[in-house]
């Protein structure tokens, strides 16, 4: 059978009668399928569900030999040590403070420059641009691990440890190469006829920026966000080693893995910290999921 | 004028905070920089290649060195090949189970490399912990039996990499899964199809037609991945339990462990870490080279 003959078959409806069994294997086949989909997705969601689910157990259960998977007699208590700072001695809202500060913070500031010199890369021809392109990609591969020794030195020799500014600055530039990569991409995107109307119509450079870029440019701006701040809300290495040991100043991963390393046993407050940090990045994740995104993530190559 | 006016911020700050660093990490494997250096009550000295003789005749360096080309030669393939396979998956599975799946797979992707560690130490901790009651449950035939009870996956190299090799993979076959999905959605359908009218089966559709139409995304997943399971480092410092255990090193742990570590050795461990950065730019000139053959550039 040609292709066209098994269109036309399947577009008019009529069902051959050879193909009435096959119809029963193909709805086997997509039960089957379904199936391992569903397995796919009970594997992957097993960890996360298992982290909350401790969270809410009280010590009795999670410490119990035959674990059960939901909490039998759910309990607040964990979540309350958290708040209240009961370990740590400062209560969860001081680190989520510092890290929406620095996030927020750094997340403005790598859109606002990146946009600068996406317009400039997407808009312009000039020399050394393919350089200043090369050089983000190379940029975006230096290892924070192995940059962290000489900015721990710098960063003292500035004043700027123990300091949630720099860890601003950090996260700001360290977040640039990719948020440009991804930005020039959309600025590009944008006829420039559209532009050039306006500026014909009397608009000023300002006026067109406003008006036309911005608009147009607008889920680009989202998504290099959604990036900076998924950077900047995780990262480990600069906060771990910049802030040193005023746990007033942590953001919260280092909050989350100092709260680990002191209470190494309490594992039901541990889980119930980690869910008080981890749920909202992902809650943030699926509101702003789309298939577009995950291009664009893909395209700036996100750090692991 | 007017471009270089609008680079001149983000080539300041990462000029100043990546590519400035990066030259002090070149100066500072040649000289003797520790803790009095650091302070300044000493003059830093210029050793030549004494740091790089010391760090070439460190065994720990080789055995880091070691684990991260082993664990990174498992994690990519083991990455690549699960979400190839979920994201088949997904292409062949209804709207609303896609969405089900892919948003999971999602979850996984975005859970924070701390949260997933200390998770998954959880997860396998010798007392409590699921895994090793779920494996001590199991028939002998599978591998189970009482002798897992109280398993400690972290106490040495092998089973903690064992650990760590699962949790990367847990995270990273998201990205992959999606990307191979987007990938497929931009193939015709009639391919694929009339590949199978000739009598193809699925295996040789997959090395015949679509492998060859998503080769520019495998190359860039692949180099990707290279990079980053190469350099993971919030994975292990966690699930390896900080610095204590020098034999479950990798080479961006030893290299942070050598300079922060007491006594700080600052210059010992930039010649590490130069010819960590070595490393990984050998790779990234392949995926530079990769991103200018799809002219990423123009």
């Amino acid at each position: 059978m040609s292709i066209s003959a098994a269109r036309a078959a399947r577009a008019s409806g009529r069902v051959p009668a050879r193909s009435r069994r096959r119809s029963w294997t193909r709805r086997a086949r997509r039960a089957g399928l379904n199936l391992l989909g569903l397995l796919v997705a009970l594997i992957t969601l097993f960890p996360i569900f298992w982290m909350v689910s401790t969270a809410f157990k009280p010590a009795t259960e999670w410490y119990s030999l035959t674990p059960h998977p939901l909490p039998s007699h759910p309990t607040l208590a964990n979540f309350r040590a958290v708040i209240d700072g009961s370990v740590i001695g400062l209560p969860y809202w001081n680190f989520l403070k510092n890290s929406l500060f620095v996030t927020l913070v750094s997340v403005l500031a790598s859109s606002l420059i990146a946009l600068l010199a996406a317009i400039a890369v997407a808009r312009f021809r000039f020399r050394l641009r393919t350089t200043y392109l090369i050089m983000l990609l190379v940029v975006q591969m230096l290892p924070q691990q192995v940059l962290v020794i000489a900015l721990f030195i710098d960063y003292r020799s500035w004043n700027l440890l123990d300091s949630l500014v720099g860890l601003i600055l950090a996260y700001t530039a360290f977040a640039l190469p990719v948020t440009i990569w991804m930005l020039r991409n959309f600025v590009a995107a944008v006829p420039r006829e559209l532009e050039e109307a306006a500026a014909l119509d009397g608009a000023g450079p300002l006026q067109v920026f406003w008006r036309i870029l911005l608009p147009l440019v607008a889920p680009g701006l989202v998504a290099t966000s959604v990036f900076a701040f998924i950077f900047a809300y995780n990262e480990f290495i600069f906060a771990l080693t910049f802030l040193g040991t005023d746990t007033a100043k942590f953001t919260l991963p280092i909050y989350v893995q100092y709260f680990y390393g002191r209470n190494g046993a309490d594992w039901g407050a541990i889980m119930a910290a980690s869910t008080l940090f981890t749920i909202p990045v992902m809650v943030f994740f699926l509101l702003v999921q789309r298939r577009r995104l995950a291009a664009g993530l893909l395209a700036g190559a996100v750090k692991g | 004028m007017g471009p270089y006016l609008l680079l001149i911020p983000s080539l300041a700050l990462i000029g100043a905070l990546i590519i400035w660093p990066a030259v002090q990490i070149g100066t500072l494997s040649f000289q003797n920089y520790g803790l009095a250096q650091l302070a300044g009550t000493e003059p830093a000295q210029w050793t030549g290649f004494s740091n790089y003789s010391q760090i070439l005749h460190d065994p720990e360096f080789w055995l880091s060195l070691r684990l991260s080309v082993v664990s990174a030669a498992i994690m990519v393939p083991l990455t690549l090949l699960v979400g190839t396979l979920v994201g088949l998956l997904l292409a062949r599975l209804g709207r609303r189970m896609a969405t089900f799946v892919s948003s999971v797979a999602v979850l996984a992707w975005a859970t924070p490399a701390v949260s997933a560690s200390v998770i998954w130490v959880w997860l396998a901790t010798p007392d409590g912990g699921v895994v090793d009651w779920l494996l001590s449950k199991l028939p002998h035939w599978l591998g189970g039996g009482p002798q897992w009870a109280g398993f400690s996956w972290t106490n040495a190299a092998l089973p903690a990499y064992t650990l760590i090799i699962l949790l990367v993979v847990w995270t990273g076959f998201p990205l992959i899964a999606v990307s191979v999905l987007a990938g497929l959605r931009t193939i015709p359908a009639e391919l694929p199809e009339s590949a199978r009218v000739d009598g193809a089966n699925g295996w040789q559709i997959f090395w015949g037609v679509t492998y060859p139409l998503l080769r520019p995304i495998f190359q860039v997943l692949f180099l990707l991945s290279v990079i980053w399971d190469f350099g993971v480092f919030t994975q292990v410092y966690i699930i390896i339990g900080e610095l204590g255990q020098r034999d479950e090193y990798n080479l961006g742990i030893y290299v942070y462990a050598t300079a922060f570590q007491l006594p700080p050795a600052y210059g010992l461990a930039s010649a590490a870490a130069f010819i960590f950065m070595i490393i990984l730019l050998v790779i990234t000139v392949g995926y530079v080279r990769a991103a200018v053959k799809e002219g990423a550039l123009t």
